[in-house]
């Protein structure tokens, strides 16, 4: 598998929403196939699982340390 | 079994649970003695403390409200109770601090918070229409300057004193309320004799609602500007049925209990001075949107550890201060001999809106990182 490069990387943490949620959006848009998002609250990891879902990708959580990592993929 | 409950409480039967019971508790809180259609408000609450502790002394808005208190702690009993509970700080709180305080300005030049517009619409006051047509101008506004990188920057995991200052302050709080100590003569704590500042629930009732919501709020996020923005900025309709439930749970009660007054002029704690109704709320909800939360959002922020959010709270009550020192709030529509007299602002309470909004403007242009 392709390592991904860094403008799939939406860092997120300590940005309040709507903001991951825009950020993200952003990236899907731009016709990544695969982004991966940090974000630091259980209300961004919600907000952007949902806002992920309603554009049809599917999302994988990783937990570490009060720190998620969301990877989309289409 | 959190997880779950988690699950629940972020899906839209979550929101929309939460909705239902503040639209209720608002309903039954106004019943239990609370002024009407303001069975909660959180701006009104937050400014009747701040008569409360002196810092303004406008005799009719006094009175120390438990129902805030038990929003920031409901909401700290949640947060630790699902190991959400986290110190944060450090995203531009003094930007925050004047966000809040113009919010409050705003928000005192309508009479009420977006959670009162939608009580009010709920008791029957069409003035109410109006301010919601502001608040929805104002997060527009707000929106258009989140899309072009508008941001107040990140926060950062702090000590965890950083995040239990609001908590403990609000505990303070709870035994000033309590032990009501008089700290001069003629001085604090001040409780209102007449106004809306004498009208309220018994203290335990109160707090106990407060904290039921607090927890509530804290678990579905529920925020009223996000619940407008969110529609704006993305079709996004979760957290705008949490808004809908409310109105509906709370004119359902208000009907049941014979609180539902249509009208337009001499609504109570109100005025029908439309451009000012509607110029207010375009300044409260752009500064709700420029801060990213509506009054009860930002408590409940406050309660789970977020240090900013609890310098905006700070920025209201001053804001609430300033307000009532500077004669900026409104004065709401009163009867005279049988004539009702239009409030609404005096010269300086519609320049401090039209200041505030410049203010507002400066700080959605400037504050926008580079992409």
């Amino acid at each position: 598998m392709e390592s991904i490069r860094m403008d799939n990387v939406v860092d997120a943490r300590g940005l309040s929403c709507p903001q991951p949620v825009i950020l993200t959006r952003k990236a899907l848009e731009s016709g990544e196939l695969l982004v991966e998002v940090l974000v630091d609250s259980v209300t961004s990891r919600e907000n952007v699982r949902r806002a992920a879902e309603k554009l049809g990708c599917r999302v994988q959580v990783a937990e570490m340390d009060h720190e998620f990592k969301l990877t989309i993929s289409r | 079994m959190a997880t779950r409950l988690t699950r629940f409480f972020a899906s839209r039967w979550g929101i929309i649970l939460a909705g239902a019971v503040i639209g209720i508790l608002a309903a039954l809180l106004q019943q239990a003695g609370n002024p009407p259609n303001m069975g909660i408000c959180v701006a009104c609450f937050e400014r009747d403390i701040a008569g409360a502790l002196g810092f303004h002394r406008a005799g009719a808005v006094q009175y120390l409200r438990p129902e805030i208190i038990g929003f920031v702690l409901g909401a700290t009993i949640a947060a630790l109770g699902f190991r959400e509970f986290r110190a944060r700080a450090g995203s531009a709180p003094i930007v925050r601090f004047l966000l809040g305080m113009f919010a409050m300005i705003g928000a005192l030049a309508f009479l009420g918070c977006p959670w009162r517009a939608l009580l009010r619409l709920a008791g029957g006051d069409l003035n109410a229409v109006l301010g919601l047509a502001g608040l929805t101008m104002g997060i527009a506004i707000g929106v258009q300057f989140l899309k072009h990188g508008y941001s107040l920057g990140r926060s950062y995991s702090a000590r965890p004193a950083v995040g239990w200052i609001m908590p403990f302050t609000m505990v303070g709080l709870l035994l000033l309320a309590v032990t009501s100590p008089e700290f001069s003569q003629d001085g604090p704590i001040f409780s209102s004799a007449a106004g809306p500042g004498s009208l309220h629930a018994g203290l335990l009732i109160s707090l106990s609602a407060g904290l039921l919501i607090g927890i509530l709020a804290q678990r579905t996020r529920f925020c009223t500007m996000g619940a407008v923005r969110d529609v704006i900025l993305m079709g996004d309709t979760h957290l705008i049925s949490g808004g809908a439930a409310m109105v509906v749970a709370a004119l359902v009660t208000n009907l049941l209990l014979g609180q539902v007054h249509l009208g337009i002029r001499g609504q109570p704690v109100a005025h029908s001075s439309h451009l000012w109704n509607f110029s207010g709320m375009v300044l409260a909800g752009l500064a709700f949107a420029l801060a990213g939360g509506c009054p009860g959002r930002q408590l409940f922020l406050s309660g789970e550890g977020d240090g900013d959010a609890a310098v905006f709270v700070l920025g209201m009550i001053a804001g609430a201060a300033t307000a009532h020192n500077f004669s900026l709030a409104a004065k709401p529509d009163s009867i005279v001999e049988g004539v009702v007299a239009v409030g609404g602002l005096s010269k300086f309470g519609m320049g401090a809106v039209a200041i505030g909004l410049a203010v507002c403007l400066l700080i959605g242009f400037s504050m926008r990182e580079k992409r």
